[in-house]
């Protein structure tokens, strides 16, 4: 690496070296972001949670959404695999079955960017000890 | 270049460290490398988190996983159960003292929620040894506009109007002394930073060093520029090897970007950081001792004026700061000095490292808004005292500051509000005592530590601490008398009133202020021959008493000294002139029928 000889020089390197960074400033303050769970147990692996995981983070990059994708453990719905869960700023969650890369780009471009309901939601019909 | 979904960072601060988290980082990457996930997921070593009691620290982002005590064999199972499956390891997870419940998300913590981080901003954040995370996070960009955009006067007057005050003790206005710098004309200028941190129980700037370097180079640099010098020196003890590496490999990444050297930001400004080790007297963290210290002279104060900004190192105006002063500098210029007062109290603007130690649940680093109350660092960000035990007093400002007790807790923490109470911040060592320990002896140990770091140029701090401890001494042993109380009293006045520096002046800080707030127990060693906290061992005694006492003759068996007499199943009985006070009776006895007095 060269000199740097200005504060361009000094902005444009920022930006480039940004993106190490930018995932731990994210999860700082995760509420102001898209926050995206991915079933990542054995079924949901065995139904290509994985490769959907790495579709969401490539897609919201290439498409600059702000987002915090977590990987979490069995949500249940194993009939459904692979599933995940978005929560918007300020929404409350919601959770998507069958999610293939179809699917998934259908949420980023409807539910996560025009906050239009998708097929495909599995309505939350439990309660959690946190509601008690 | 890939992108990571997970970041690991693993805590690369010396307490961390001294748990084995360099194999700890090994065996993550060995792992991660087993599942083939070395690609997905990045480790990085990072600085101090502040959360030493439970080191090694290892959080896992973005889910923000706090993972307390984590050994070298737990890898595997952090990398197969929480990455592979999405799983977290419950028993590794940070419990709540108070609440029981392990804490699933970091910022549940109650240790950071009252937090505000400016100097630690990249401690535990970044990888200190690697100068691009630090441009990542914004930095040199304060560097870069100060030189392109402000003119020196600019520079100064922003820091005047931030309030900032020197970090290091006595809090002395940070702009007003670049000021002074900056009108003493002369051809060769120096700005010099003071990480000769000498406080017991204090490591803060040991901490900034390892956890973000780059920022104090930075501040140093906007320094030079703003005072006028070109020549930048560290003054750091040999003690700190882990700071003093990591500081080299910054110089070695901001020389090599063009960030220190010649013609910086294509300005007219050249600016160059070298090193000088001390060997860790206390003393050189005076200013002017310090740069004896530098010059090749003995550690030694001089009497001020002059002051060094009109002729500090080999003659010429220098400019000195300690590193926690400088690590607020790059975020002041680069936020404003509107945004940097607001925070913090009137007089005492920003935030000030603490370094929490003693009896307290939360051992560690904690950066807070100046202003904040006693009891909210202690209760809330420390978690309280250690085992339910009973609050008694903090010590702060180190050796040279004074205990507060249960009627300061809620006294809002600032440089005026501390020294109106009799103590001072300091650097920022914060130790709690509980029942348990007993005031004199405290006061005993802070002027041991004076006698030992005296560097014996003026006789009231050579001659007098010594007598001071000696005093303390005979108090302690029960020797002493109702008129060496008085005695003791007149001393720390006249040392405090005569001494050259700054360390002889506030040595009897300890007695006069333990003395003020704890009378009754000065008391009670001389009059009674007691301890009240039951802390020194020449005025315990240990007695039986008789009607618990079975006659089972373990407490006989065990004594060392055979102080210990009594027939099989018959009462047994103390000689109190051969014990020599171990307690190892107390420990033998199942009966409860040994007792401390």
């Amino acid at each position: 690496m060269g000199k740097i000889k200005s504060l361009d020089d000094l902005k444009k390197r920022k930006e480039n070296l940004h993106k190490n960074v930018d995932l731990r400033e994210r999860a700082e303050d995760a509420e102001s972001y898209v926050q995206i769970k991915v079933g990542m147990a054995t079924s949901g692996i065995a139904s290509g949670a994985k490769e959907i995981m790495d579709f969401l983070i490539e897609t919201l990059e290439k498409r600059n959404i702000e987002a915090v994708v977590t990987q979490a453990g069995d949500m249940g719905y194993s009939f459904a695999e692979p599933t995940i869960e978005v929560t918007k700023p300020g929404e409350e969650p919601v959770v998507f079955g069958y999610v293939d890369k179809k699917k998934a780009d259908e949420i980023i471009e409807r539910y996560i960017k025009r906050g239009e309901l998708v097929d495909g939601i599995i309505p939350q019909n439990y309660r959690t000890i946190d509601d008690e | 270049m890939t992108k990571y979904k997970m970041h690991l960072l693993v805590c690369g601060g010396t307490g961390c460290r001294a748990s084995a988290s360099d194999a700890i980082t090994e065996n993550l990457k060995q792992s991660l490398q087993d599942n083939n996930l070395q690609d997905e997921v990045q480790v990085i070593m990072t600085g101090c988190f502040g959360f030493c009691e439970k080191g090694p620290i290892v959080k896992i982002l973005p889910d923000n996983t706090f993972y307390t005590e984590v050994k070298p064999e737990d890898t595997e199972e952090i990398v197969k159960e929480h990455i592979v499956k999405g799983r977290k390891i419950d028993r590794l997870l940070y419990t709540d003292p108070d609440k029981g419940e392990t804490i699933r998300d970091s910022k549940d913590m109650g240790f950071y929620k009252k937090q505000i981080r400016i100097a630690l901003k990249n401690c535990g954040f970044i990888d200190p040894e690697n100068i691009d995370e630090y441009i990542a996070r914004d930095g040199y960009f304060a560097l870069g506009t100060v030189l392109r955009e402000m003119s020196q006067e600019d520079v100064i007057n922003q820091i005047k109007e931030s309030g900032l005050r020197g970090r290091g003790g006595g809090g002395f206005p940070a702009g007003i002394k670049w000021d002074f710098a900056y009108k003493n004309k002369a051809e060769q200028k120096y700005v010099v930073c003071n990480a000769d941190e000498g406080d017991p129980g204090a490591f803060m700037d040991r901490s900034i060093l390892e956890g973000d370097p780059h920022s104090v180079l930075e501040a140093m640099a906007i320094c030079g520029y703003a005072t006028g010098a070109s020549k930048g020196l560290i003054y750091i003890r040999a003690e700190y090897p882990l700071a003093i590496k990591r500081l080299k490999i910054a110089i070695k990444q901001a020389r090599e970007y063009g960030l220190l050297g010649e013609k910086i930001f294509d300005s007219d400004f050249d600016f160059d950081v070298q090193l000088r080790y001390g060997a860790g007297a206390f003393v050189c963290g005076e200013e002017t001792a310090l740069i004896h210290s530098m010059e090749g002279e003995r550690g030694e104060p001089t009497f001020k004026p002059p002051f060094p900004a009109e002729s500090g190192y080999l003659g010429k105006p220098t400019n000195v700061n300690n590193v926690e002063t400088y690590a607020n500098v790059p975020v002041i210029i680069n936020k404003g000095a509107d945004w940097f007062n607001k925070i913090g109290s009137e007089k005492s603007t920003g935030t000030k490292v603490f370094a929490l130690a003693g009896k307290v649940n939360n051992v560690g680093l904690v950066e807070v808004p100046m202003g904040i109350t006693l009891r909210e660092v202690i209760f809330e960000i420390g978690g309280g005292i250690k085992d339910g035990k009973k609050f008694k007093a903090v010590q702060t400002g180190g050796p040279s500051g004074g205990c507060l007790t249960e009627e300061h807790l809620d006294t809002p923490i600032d440089f005026d509000n501390l020294l109106a109470v009799g103590s001072m911040m300091g650097s920022g060592g914060m130790i709690v005592m509980d029942e348990d320990d007993c005031m004199v002896s405290v006061a005993k140990f802070f002027l041991e530590f004076t006698v030992e770091e005296s560097c014996g140029k003026c006789s009231p701090c050579r001659i007098g601490t010594k007598r001071l401890h000696e005093l303390l001494e005979r108090i302690t042993q029960g020797k002493a008398e109702m008129k060496e109380l008085q005695r003791l009293k007149n001393m720390c006045n006249v040392i405090a009133d005569t001494a050259l520096c700054g360390l002889g002046q506030t040595a009897p800080s300890p007695v006069v202020s333990t003395m003020k707030n704890f009378w009754d127990e000065y008391v009670a060693h001389v009059e009674d021959q007691r301890c009240p906290a039951g802390a020194c061992k020449d005025l315990k005694r240990y007695e039986i008493i008789p009607e618990n006492c079975v006659g089972c003759t373990a407490c006989a068996r065990k004594c060392p000294v055979g102080a210990i007499t009594g027939e099989r199943k018959q009462v047994h009985e103390i000689d109190q002139e051969k014990c020599i006070k171990c307690g190892a009776c107390l420990t033998a006895c199942k009966f409860d029928a040994v007792i401390v007095k």
